[in-house]
């Protein structure tokens, strides 16, 4: 029973970085149809942002942790600028290659900057863990749920609850007409994709402290964003916050019940499974993004 | 169109002669520089280069220089292979050293009876490795077997009852768990879980709160240092507190009080250096002097467990290319079979294994457990 309990309790402080990793995905995605290999190289930079302000410089941990997040931001910006809107209006698959050779580019970037060795990230959080019943959960950890769940609080109430965020899903519904409509397209599209971006660079920022931080650590994580973006259909943002958890759990209870070798194998099993009967996602809804 | 041609040709020519030194004898080396055994690969090749300078600084061997040629298998045995095949058929290296990890070197195994070019292993401690009928493996680091027979003296000394694997899955990390467990299990030990983690695995919750589960004393762990980091920080997050003893000689124990610090107080780990007693070596005075070098080179001191195998190899490969007369493939794996040596943990001397006619080359280094006690590491006297 404590094992059952330990292992949900893990599952739901992993999905929480996992959901903030998928959103940022599914939005450049659905409201700019550009599909981003550069995602899992921001979290990586996010994670690396952290560990030259935290380790580095010397800087407060609570501190560094949103100077990483515009540190996303603001490269992510630059992505959009440089190299994503002279290419508007060109096919997907364009926009893919680029995206592609970005990525590469970001991550030997990184390998030739810091090196191939891993670098730990400090915590001011103690060593000893947060203790109920049998069930431990480490304090670190557990600011790393808290600051996820915060971050897609806020995601949610920049799309739903802001003149951006109307601008956005006018955007995503018909870019022409909310041209139209006098909405600047193109600074949305700017908007969108450092948003997406920070929201990657927060996630490695949030994770570095917990693992260790090495310039290949975004490759499954990105691998992971496409998964949970598959799951929770391309463009939703509620179902890539859902499909955070659901592939944390799958991967936890895959790793403790059924074989631990195979813990990255369980998600993609899950995918193949979705895409064979709600090829859609679980939950997709036609044209809606929020 | 013949101008065109004759014009590539002397360009290529010109390349090909200016990329090999005539007056040099080139030693391939094949290591992790990237990947998850960045760290560890990273050492070793530090090593080399130390063993390397030293020798040229002796002049070098038959009068020539010794030149490493390092080549990154970004820890992937698909890497290690053709890693093994651009240093053999390019860059023209008639003896190597690689490849790390278990996995790795027997990927690229193959590649050495392919081309009849000897190689020294010396990280992978895989019993496969040595045991597959390769005439032209040579092995300093001590199989996970003979580990197990070197420890098996202190099982019932340290109270072992009942024994949980958490191992790479890998062939490093399978091949101790199997090894370890038999010798458990003859010395009366029950042998729980053998969970299991990929190598670039960052989060083994899973399996970590399976092992908390369980009723065994201690826990065997067989993986690299970064992982192992990760792991003591994790155990300490979920409370899980049992003996712990790793395998593999790839802990590097100053790295894992720098990095995962208290958690990893307690921990006990089977090591095949002991750079912290220098005077416990086989060979003090090399001990003292390799360490100084390292020091002096700024290299990071966690990094000295790994990187001796990096230095006793080179050492041990130049010893063979000197008593082989010149640098050929065939004479250079002859002559393996007469290095007479005092490595860093040992004699290096290389006896039969594997199956009769295509032996493998194996020597028989020391192995040491040593214990980490508030931040700082300990031989136990058990």
């Amino acid at each position: 029973m404590n094992e059952l309990i330990q292992h949900l309790v893990n599952a739901l402080i992993l999905g929480g970085t996992y959901a903030l990793l998928g959103i940022g995905l599914t939005l450049i995605f659905g409201i700019m149809n550009v599909v981003n290999f550069t995602h899992g190289a921001l979290y990586t930079v996010g994670a690396y942002v952290m560990y030259l302000a935290v380790a580095a410089l010397g800087l407060n941990f609570f501190l560094a942790l949103p100077v990483a997040i515009l540190g996303g931001l603001l490269l992510g910006a630059a992505i959009e600028l440089v190299l994503l809107r002279p290419f508007r209006g060109s096919d997907i698959d364009t926009t893919m290659l680029v995206m592609i050779g970005a990525g590469i580019i970001l991550q030997s970037g990184t390998l030739w900057t810091f090196g191939g060795v891993a670098k730990a990230i400090p915590s001011p959080f103690p060593e000893a863990p947060l203790q109920i019943g049998l069930v431990s959960v480490s304090w670190l950890r557990l600011f790393v749920l808290g600051a996820a769940l915060t971050l897609i609080a806020l995601t949610y109430a920049l799309i739903n609850r802001t003149k951006l965020g109307l601008a956005m899903r006018a955007a995503f519904q018909d870019s022409d007409t909310a041209a139209l409509m006098g909405v600047d397209v193109r600074r949305i599209y700017t908007a969108t994709f450092a948003l997406g971006s920070s929201l990657a660079a927060a996630a490695g920022a949030l994770l570095g402290p917990v693992y260790v931080v090495f310039p290949q650590m975004g490759g499954l994580a990105e691998l992971k964003a496409f998964a949970i973006v598959i799951l929770g259909g391309l463009g939703n943002v509620t179902g890539a916050a859902i499909g955070g958890f659901i592939l944390a759990l799958a991967e936890e209870f895959g790793a403790g019940y059924v074989s631990s070798g195979y813990r990255d194998a369980m998600g993609f099993l899950i995918i193949i499974a979705v895409l064979l009967y709600r090829p859609t996602g679980l939950f997709a809804k036609a044209e809606r993004i929020g | 169109m013949l101008g065109r041609f004759t014009l590539t040709t002397a360009i290529l020519l010109a390349l090909t002669s200016t990329g090999a030194r005539a007056d040099a004898i080139r030693i391939g080396v094949n290591e992790p520089l990237t990947g998850p055994f960045a760290a560890s690969g990273t050492y070793v090749v530090n090593g080399a280069k130390i063993a390397a300078d030293e020798i040229n600084a002796k002049g070098g061997v038959l009068g020539k220089k010794l030149e490493l040629v390092i080549e990154d298998n970004k820890s992937n045995p698909t890497e290690a292979a053709a890693v093994a095949e651009k240093l053999i058929t390019s860059d023209k290296t008639p003896v190597m050293m690689g490849a790390w990890g278990s996995s790795l070197t027997l990927a690229v195994m193959p590649k050495l009876v392919d081309y009849e070019t000897p190689m020294l292993v010396e990280t992978s401690s895989s019993g496969k490795i040595t045991t597959s009928g390769n005439p032209y493996v040579f092995r300093i680091s001590p199989p996970s077997s003979l580990e197990a027979e070197t420890f098996a003296p202190m099982v019932s000394r340290l109270g072992l009852k009942k024994v949980d694997f958490l191992v790479l899955n890998n062939d490093f990390g399978r091949g101790a768990a199997t090894d370890f467990g038999k010798m458990l299990k003859d010395k009366g030990v029950t042998v729980g879980l053998v969970e299991t983690m990929d190598q670039g695995a960052q989060d083994m919750g899973a399996q970590l709160a399976k092992l908390k589960a369980s009723d065994a004393d201690t826990i065997m762990i067989t993986s690299s240092v970064d992982q192992l980091v990760l792991l003591f920080k994790q155990m300490a997050a979920l409370g899980l507190k049992k003996r712990v003893i790793t395998t593999g000689g790839s802990q590097n124990p100053d790295q894992i009080i720098a990095q995962a610090g208290a958690a990893a107080d307690g921990t006990m780990h089977l090591t095949t250096f002991l750079p912290w007693s220098p005077d416990k070596t086989p060979d003090p005075k090399a001990t003292e002097a390799f360490i100084a070098a390292w020091k002096k080179r700024g290299f990071d001191y966690a990094g000295v467990t790994e990187s001796f195998r990096g230095y006793d190899g080179i050492r041990a490969i130049a010893h063979a290319i000197e008593k082989a007369g010149s640098a050929d493939p065939a004479a250079i794996t002859k002559a393996f079979w007469s290095v007479d040596l005092v490595g860093l943990n040992g004699p290096i001397r290389f006896t039969k294994a594997g199956p009769a006619g295509k032996e493998s080359g194996q020597s028989k280094p020391d192995v040491y457990l040593i214990e980490i006690k508030d931040g700082t590491v300990i031989v136990p006297t058990l």
